[in-house]
């Protein structure tokens, strides 16, 4: 009888699970089938192409605007990463450990940038960079993405390294390591789970962003993925380039999953256990 | 090699920063060798006094000297000394071999040298089998004995230890007591041991360090602080069932007592005539100077008083009886007391009147429900100033009784 029950709930958690996955997948597998269609069959309204082709991944690949955007996208999101992660593990750690006056003054500030329209600030950033001429390089989209990613990474991770028991770096101390070592040796192995979600999190975003890729780039220099799709043109201007822009888009969210799933594996909970109690 | 590793604490204080005294004027000098505990309730500093002898709070005043050096400034790690935590804090991402080589890789010591030290203490714990695991994968007894061996590993200067066994379930914690006491004897190592626990206080140490709200009430080998405790707090603190208080009032050169008329030898009674003496005490006996009337014999019976009381529970040891008789009359009460009880976990438990707690002998017939004559040592009694706790029957460091001329 119970078990009866057991393999009916079964069923009927995995049919849920089948209709969630559908409903988010289909756009997706949507574009991914729009790539493999040749123009004249591209509006037949079919979900599986009557005839597959290659020549959109062709396409986009012989054109050097759509290589040199995915160089800059990969670069410039690898590196905002990098740093919003070690800033932020710094920051969090800080917040995390230390009692000093104003901490909740900080938390709350940089969860305000977070939450800020980005809107609003693009056209001050336009006027500031053009200034500094930081418009159109990489630092020049590299440093909006820290400050908005900071956040993030920081609040992620001091909830992570809250998990971690004082304890363990009062006992590294003892045994002889600096601060430094026992943050590097210690403390970091163990936050790891929380710096590769952080960083994943963070990666995503800048990959993603559009608004300040398209506001602060002008030419093929540093304009990203996102954007030069919106740039995709045919050979004449009659000609549509859905084909092409699904085929790119299908591209760049590979990436990402690559991303995801390698990190994934490293993002195991329960890698304290152990640490103290019985 | 000899290294000289006594520490001295000259008027250590820790004040933090919200104002409040943690440690307060602690005056302690460790000798070379010497197993210490700081024994006291949650929140009475022992911690604290630890945790800044080991560098890992900073000292608000006075000084600190570890081999006749003042290390007030320096870093844990420049002091030399190791730390067994409560909660173990091994390492969950090394292996026990690891966690064991962790202070010997940071002291940059050749591998060689590190995995012979490792063997060797892992031997000494009995945790050769286990060196490959993860903290992970042992019970709580072992992680107990990976963390000493981390610590034993460098030989160090001095032991830290915070409460090293109260995770253990009770069995264990006799068990790992014994493996501790022969460990400190064996290695020699000047260690500070940390617990709330009376018990483990009275068998680990050759001192015992009582402390209460930061301050230490009294310092001394185990039997001294139970024979002849400074204070009402030391008297309740230490023993186990604790020692009795009741309420005694000074009338015309005796107290009249829930137990009746105790009479008085000369040397209190002087102590009593000053003016600023108090007229109300707290008068208190630990339940092994109790003893059935009918067992005690002519000699013994001149010495103490007798008294009648209904009989409420027996409880037969085998060796002795535990015998809880109820006396009526008022309750002792002092804040020490209050302290304590609530420390216990009794603070809430008022019954009417007083509950004597006696060890009689295995011998006598004792059943509960019937009234009893029981006797007591007066040599042996205790006398409490209830608005300071001073020990009255304590001269010269030694308690004498009542009767003492």
């Amino acid at each position: 009888m119970a078990v009866e029950t057991t393999t009916r709930a079964k069923l009927r958690w995995g049919l849920l699970d089948v209709v969630v996955v559908v409903f988010a997948l289909i756009p997706v597998l949507w574009i991914a089938s729009l790539s493999f269609k040749t123009p004249a069959t591209l509006t037949d309204g079919r979900f599986w192409p009557r005839e597959w082709t290659l020549d959109n991944y062709r396409t986009i690949f012989a054109t050097d605007q759509f290589v040199r955007a995915l160089v800059n996208s990969i670069g410039i999101a690898l590196i905002a990463t990098v740093i919003a992660v070690v800033l932020g593990a710094m920051a969090a750690y800080a917040i995390s450990r230390l009692d000093f006056p104003g901490k909740r003054l900080l938390v709350g500030v940089s969860l305000l940038i977070a939450m800020f329209p980005q809107v609003s600030l693009v056209s001050p950033l336009f006027d500031i960079e053009r200034q500094l001429g930081l418009f159109d390089t990489w630092p020049g989209l590299i440093l909006p993405y820290i400050t908005f990613a900071l956040p993030l990474a920081i609040y992620t991770l001091s909830a992570f390294f809250k998990q971690i028991p004082w304890d363990l770096e009062k006992a590294a101390k003892m045994d002889g390591a600096t601060q430094g070592q026992a943050f590097r040796r210690v403390i970091a192995p163990l936050a790891a789970p929380g710096l590769f979600t952080t960083a994943i999190l963070v990666f995503i975003f800048c990959w993603n962003d559009f608004l300040f890729a398209i506001s602060l780039t002008s030419t093929e220099r540093s304009r990203t993925v996102p954007v030069a799709l919106s740039f995709f043109t045919g050979e004449s201007q009659f000609e549509d380039p859905t084909g092409a822009i699904c085929a790119a888009a299908v591209v760049i969210t590979i990436p990402i999953i690559l991303f995801v799933l390698f990190f994934q594996r490293r993002i195991v909970s329960g890698l304290t256990s152990g640490a103290v109690k019985g | 090699m000899i290294v000289v590793a006594d520490i001295v604490l000259d008027k250590v204080s820790k004040k933090f920063p919200d104002g409040t005294v943690a440690v307060a004027d602690v005056d302690l000098e460790i000798a070379d060798g010497e197993f210490v505990i700081l024994v006291g309730p949650s929140g009475c500093g022992k911690s604290t006094t630890l945790n800044m002898i080991a560098g890992l709070e900073d000292i608000s005043s006075g000084e600190l000297r570890i081999g006749g050096e003042r290390v007030n400034d320096k870093a844990p790690r420049d002091r030399d000394i190791a730390m067994v935590f409560q909660s173990y804090a091994l390492y969950p991402n090394m292996t026990v071999r690891e966690n064991m080589a962790f202070p010997l890789r940071l002291a940059k010591l050749d591998k060689e040298t590190i995995n012979t030290k490792v063997e060797e203490a892992a031997k000494v714990l009995e945790l050769t089998a286990l060196l490959d695991r993860k903290p992970a994968n042992l019970s709580g007894g072992q992680r107990q004995r990976v963390a000493m061996g981390r610590a034993i590993v460098r030989q160090p200067k001095a032991f830290l230890m915070d409460e090293p066994l109260s995770n253990l379930d009770a069995k264990l914690r006799v068990q790992m007591r014994t493996v501790v006491s022969r460990l400190q004897k064996q290695l020699g190592t000047t260690t500070v041991y940390v617990t709330h626990d009376q018990t483990e206080a009275m068998t680990l140490g050759d001192r015992v360090v009582i402390m209460r709200g930061g301050a230490v009430q009294q310092v001394g080998p185990p039997q001294e602080l139970y024979d002849h405790p400074r204070n009402l707090f030391v008297a309740g603190f230490i023993g186990s069932p604790s020692m009795n208080f009741l309420h005694a009032v000074v009338e015309e050169g005796a107290l009249r007592t829930a137990l009746g008329e105790v009479p008085l030898g000369d040397r209190v009674r002087r102590e009593l005539e000053g003016a600023d003496a108090p007229r109300e005490l707290i008068l208190g006996i630990r339940p092994e100077h109790f003893e059935d009337a009918d067992l005690v014999d002519e000699d013994t019976r001149r010495r103490g008083m007798e008294f009648e009381a209904p009989v409420e529970i027996v409880e037969s040891m085998g060796s002795d009886k535990y015998v809880y008789l109820t006396v009526e009359g008022e309750r002792a009460t002092a804040a020490e007391l209050e302290e304590l009880a609530a420390d216990a976990g009794a603070a809430d438990f008022t019954g009417a009147g007083a509950n004597l707690v006696t060890r009689l002998s295995a011998e006598s017939p004792v059943v509960e429900g019937e009234t009893r004559r029981v006797w007591f040592n007066l040599e042996k009694i205790h006398l409490f100033d209830p608005a300071n706790g001073r020990n009255l029957t304590l001269h010269e460091g030694r308690a004498a009784g009542a009767l003492a001329d």
